[in-house]
């Protein structure tokens, strides 16, 4: 997605998100660089919203248009309950969130697309899921994980050698971390943590009970020991 | 051709207030009352199903009593003009204020312009950061907006309700010993027992939004 066009307009790109799935659960990271062209344009930027209780988004593409296009998402959510009176269902939400993505046509054909993963956990069978999306708005359930942005490919062919059906949430807390890890090692538009600064990644897990950030201290470690690996 | 009666403005208001009066009077009761960490809103309302109490945005609800059908949809205009103007703005832009004014202008216009008024009487609760800064409007039939402290009643026997609450409120109370006060007033007001609670807390200790909604066996220790 980066790598502009000329005569385009440019603005900040988020890069790598990704989601996993783990027994009751589900876990949605991302980096917090965004970049614009070569630079890079915000260093703690947040790319991993909580759409609600017990769902959220992360965001790759253009980012002003995508953080505009989670307030509104967040907003339909809390007015749907708010008026019915009940929490519309998973597929409900990733199925509105498509629509959402595909109204952005028009501007991703200006170059300014947006991609979004969605992950949360579903009431009606108790089990964390999530689904990514394409820039026409198509919507696909991913069994085991999904990864989007421009270090997406990295972070997926990590995942795919590293992610087992049995991991549970402290596992998949950590594969995240280091799938991201992995991803701005190649990628230069990914940020990477950078301990030194404090700038760590955003991780929030969803099971049962909601969504919870993973506390600052404990990505810190884990990022520092993925940093370590991959010296 | 049959010419109409003429039928003194006068007239015309008052069998229009006589009428809604006497709607809302069939109605049961809602009471609003604060205490320690916030504002407990309790309704007499046997349905499980309907609800007469309801969140309108991260420190607002809405109560009404009447007709369902017209208090529901002032309920729903209320949340869409609170959900467009934090999107449009910012969360902390919507206020109790500025959704009574509007309900006040509703109830008003439809009062003087339509054939039948609405009958119905609504209260529009604001949490704040302190006791101090709650704001409690109660918005009537034909758009009268009044601001009160404390406690507040609408519905049938609203009047006396207020009165009894407020003669057994102080600051500062416990949400338990707020729910109680309210269930004692409706006791000797109505002088029967209720027909089921709906109850809901704007509370300062559950975070953004600060409405749930509450069993009664979360409250009653006897």
């Amino acid at each position: 997605m980066t790598g502009a066009t000329p005569g385009a307009i440019t603005a900040p790109e988020g890069t790598t998100v990704l989601a996993l799935r783990y027994a009751g659960g589900v876990v949605i990271a991302g980096d917090r660089q965004a970049t614009e062209g070569h630079l890079v344009a915000h260093r703690h930027i947040q790319k991993v919203f909580e759409a609600d209780r017990y769902s959220a988004v992360a965001i790759a593409g253009t980012a002003g248009l995508a953080i505009e296009m989670v307030r509104l998402f967040q907003t339909e959510l809390e007015h749907y309950e708010k008026i019915e009176g009940t929490i519309l269902s998973l597929e409900g939400k990733a199925t509105f969130l498509a629509r959402l993505v595909r109204q952005q046509l028009p501007m991703a054909f200006q170059g300014l697309a947006v991609v979004p993963i969605f992950a949360g956990y579903d009431r009606l069978v108790s089990d964390g899921r999530l689904f990514t999306y394409d820039v026409v708005g198509g919507r696909y359930e991913e069994r085991d994980f999904g990864t989007t942005g421009s270090g997406a490919r990295l972070a997926k062919s990590y995942l795919r050698t590293s992610y087992t059906d049995e991991v549970a949430r402290d596992g998949a807390v950590d594969l995240a971390v280091r799938a991201l890890v992995a991803a701005a090692d190649d990628d230069t538009a990914t940020g990477g943590p950078d301990i030194r600064r404090g700038i760590l990644p955003t991780l929030l897990t969803i099971d049962s009970g909601g969504g919870t950030w993973v506390a600052d201290p404990e990505v810190s470690e884990l990022a520092a020991a993925a940093l370590e690996a991959s010296r | 051709m049959s010419m109409p009666f003429y039928v003194a403005p006068e007239q015309l208001v008052r069998d229009k207030a006589e009428f809604a009066r006497k709607g809302i009077a069939r109605g049961r009761s809602i009471v609003a009352i604060e205490y320690d960490n916030g504002m407990l809103l309790l309704a007499e309302n046997p349905s499980r199903a309907l609800r007469k109490v309801s969140e309108v945005y991260d420190r607002i609800a809405f109560a009404g009593v009447g007709r369902y059908n017209e208090f529901e949809t002032l309920r729903k205009a209320g949340i869409r003009q609170a959900d467009v103007m934090g999107y449009l703005y910012s969360r902390s832009d919507v206020t109790a204020m500025g959704l009574a004014t509007a309900f006040s202008q509703t109830l008003g216009q439809i009062f003087s312009h339509e054939q039948k008024p609405f009958e119905v009487e609504i209260l529009i609760v604001e949490l704040g950061a302190t006791n101090e800064q709650n704001r409690l409007f109660k918005v009537s039939y034909d758009g009268t907006m009044l601001d009160l402290r404390d406690v507040a009643a609408i519905g049938g026997k609203g009047e006396e309700l207020e009165g009894a609450i407020r003669r057994g409120w102080r600051e500062g109370m416990t949400l338990a010993e707020a729910f109680e006060l309210g269930v004692e007033a409706f006791r000797t007001t109505e002088d029967r027992e209720s027909e089921g609670w709906e109850i809901a807390v704007l509370d300062r200790t559950n975070g953004r939004r600060a409405f749930r909604r509450v069993e009664p066996a979360e409250l009653s220790a006897d």
